[in-house]
């Protein structure tokens, strides 16, 4: 089961207009692996990801989820967005069962489901809370959860953290691998963070500058939990931090 | 524990501070208010003002308080012209917002439905609501369905604009997460959209309120035989100042209790607004 292919990218190109931000990027996610993509400031990581959610349609190429082609209606993909995205008139429990509900799941389901993220993140006490009773990092955990809760196919990350400080970081990381180990999702994890990246991914894509290309794939193959100051976890940053300089 | 117990009193030290302060800027507006009647009797009665222009304030609460059982001088008592008036403006205010804030939320959504009736609205929207009242008496004749569709057009405008702008102003990230969920057009407009749009919709509901409140009297015009309106009028035809200013005053404090009314709705609905 774990060395089964569950999203293959192939050859996906993206112009807008004479810049060509994507060329002919292609690789393999397997089932329930973390994968974190990093790359130079702006090299198009962003819309990478709007393309593999079909927000944005590719200029060529395509995306397979378990071998056919990417639908967000059929195929089950969360987003979580670099800005905070909970819904505002949705309390926190209603913004974790929003995906489940478009999906039209049954309502026990739902209800176990929403139950079971709540639980994992602690936010028992916040269950009817709305977003603006909350803390930025207290939201963006609502929403990772809501992402989680819909038992993602594939679950994309778009440096979700970027607004938060260090410690929040790492306690929302720990958070993020106890949430993909508990529900057995994909994630594809976006991130200028070299580090964060060691820390998370099972693999790592780099890509190279405009247009963008995957330049290497660094496997990770560290116990958890990781420790930053590891000899090894410090050879793999190094290494990865080689490969993505520019200057 | 002591540490709660510090904290538990200076919040109860905080809450008194706020309770003396509100009690102080209450005063300050009573007292505004006192000043000001005091000012206008004392006008009135030392003749700085024509007493056949203005009444003065005690002689207008003793006409309010005739006006409650005494249908003289103009026909009726004033609950009677509260309640044709409160007819009118409710039926048209009610249509319009029923119709106006879905047609300004479909507007906002439906790009093609936008480009079809927009140029026709921009060309209405402008025009205002008594300059319907010929075309109105022509195809309505001078009865109720006439006055309140004078003030439904007056209502309608600012029900269709807020709630157009409110979906224009949706987040576009939310839209993203819902369509990553696999929402559909519909779903997006219902779930996302909608419910975005809900505090600019009200701002709309609450103009659109003060709208219909304020063309009752040019509506009235048309023929009526009660109503605050024409109330007015006919205090105007006999000269009786007294008369006008109770119309005029009970305008006011009804269209300020139908705001407080609208304000505890839109409290209830939009819970999740950060206060």
């Amino acid at each position: 089961m774990g060395e089964e292919v569950k999203v293959r990218v192939e050859n996906l190109t993206k112009c807008f207009g004479d810049l060509r931000v994507l060329d002919k990027v292609s690789f393999q996610i397997k089932k329930g692996e973390f994968v974190c993509i990093v790359g130079p400031t702006g090299c198009g990581k962003t819309t990478f990801l709007r393309l593999l959610t079909k927000l944005t349609e590719p200029t060529s190429g395509e995306i397979y989820i378990d071998g056919e082609p990417a639908d967000p209606q059929k195929h089950n993909i969360s987003f979580v967005f670099q800005e905070p995205s909970a819904f505002p008139w949705l309390t926190a429990e209603e913004n974790i069962e929003y995906g489940l509900k478009v999906k039209k799941r049954p309502a026990r389901e739902i209800k176990a489901q929403s139950d079971k993220i709540i639980g994992l993140l602690g936010l028992e006490k916040f269950r009817k809370a709305y977003p603006h009773e909350m803390s930025v990092s207290m939201e963006q955990r609502v929403v990772i959860g809501r992402a989680f809760a819909m038992n993602p196919d594939l679950l994309l990350m778009d440096e979700p953290y970027g607004q938060m400080d260090i410690k929040m970081r790492y306690f929302l990381e720990d958070e993020v691998i106890k949430l993909w180990k508990a529900t057995g999702s994909t994630v594809l994890f976006i991130t200028h963070n070299l580090e964060e990246a060691v820390y998370l991914a099972e693999k790592i894509l780099i890509l190279s500058n405009k247009p963008a290309r995957v330049k290497d794939e660094v496997v990770v193959e560290l116990p958890r939990p990781r420790d930053i100051a590891d000899e090894k976890f410090v050879e793999i940053r190094k290494k990865i931090t080689e490969e993505i300089k520019w200057w | 524990m002591k540490e709660s117990e510090k904290i538990v009193s200076s919040v109860q030290i905080e809450e008194k501070k706020r309770a003396k302060e509100k009690i102080q800027l209450f005063l300050i507006s009573a007292a505004s208010v006192i000043v000001f009647l005091g000012i206008w009797e004392a006008a009135v009665r030392l003749s700085w003002v024509n007493s056949q222009f203005v009444c003065s304030p005690s002689e207008a609460f003793m006409a309010f308080v005739d006006k409650l059982t005494q249908p003289n001088p103009d026909g009726a008592v004033l609950g009677v012209h509260i309640w044709e008036s409160l007819k009118l403006a409710l039926i048209g205010y009610v249509a319009a917002a029923v119709i106006g804030v879905p047609l300004g939320l479909l507007l906002g959504y439906y790009h093609t439905f936008d480009k079809l009736v927009n140029p026709i609205f921009e060309i209405i929207r402008p025009i205002p609501p008594i300059a319907w009242i010929p075309l109105s008496v022509i195809w309505l004749g001078i009865g109720t369905t006439a006055k309140c569709f004078i003030i439904f057009l007056a209502a309608f405008v600012p029900c269709v604009i807020n709630s157009y702008t409110g979906v224009k102003l949706t987040n576009s990230v939310l839209i993203d997460v819902a369509k990553t969920c696999g929402a559909s057009r519909w779903k997006i407009f219902i779930t996302v959209c909608t419910p975005s749009a809900m505090p600019l919709a009200f701002t709309g509901i609450r103009v659109a309120l003060g709208n219909a409140w304020s063309t009752l009297v040019a509506a009235e015009m048309l023929s009526a035989t009660a109503g605050l309106g024409y109330m007015i009028q006919q205090g105007r035809a006999l000269g009786r100042s007294d008369i006008i200013i109770v119309g005029m005053l009970t305008i006011g404090v009804i269209g300020a209790v139908l705001t407080a009314v609208l304000n505890k709705l839109e409290n209830r609905v939009i819970r999740w607004r950060a206060k």
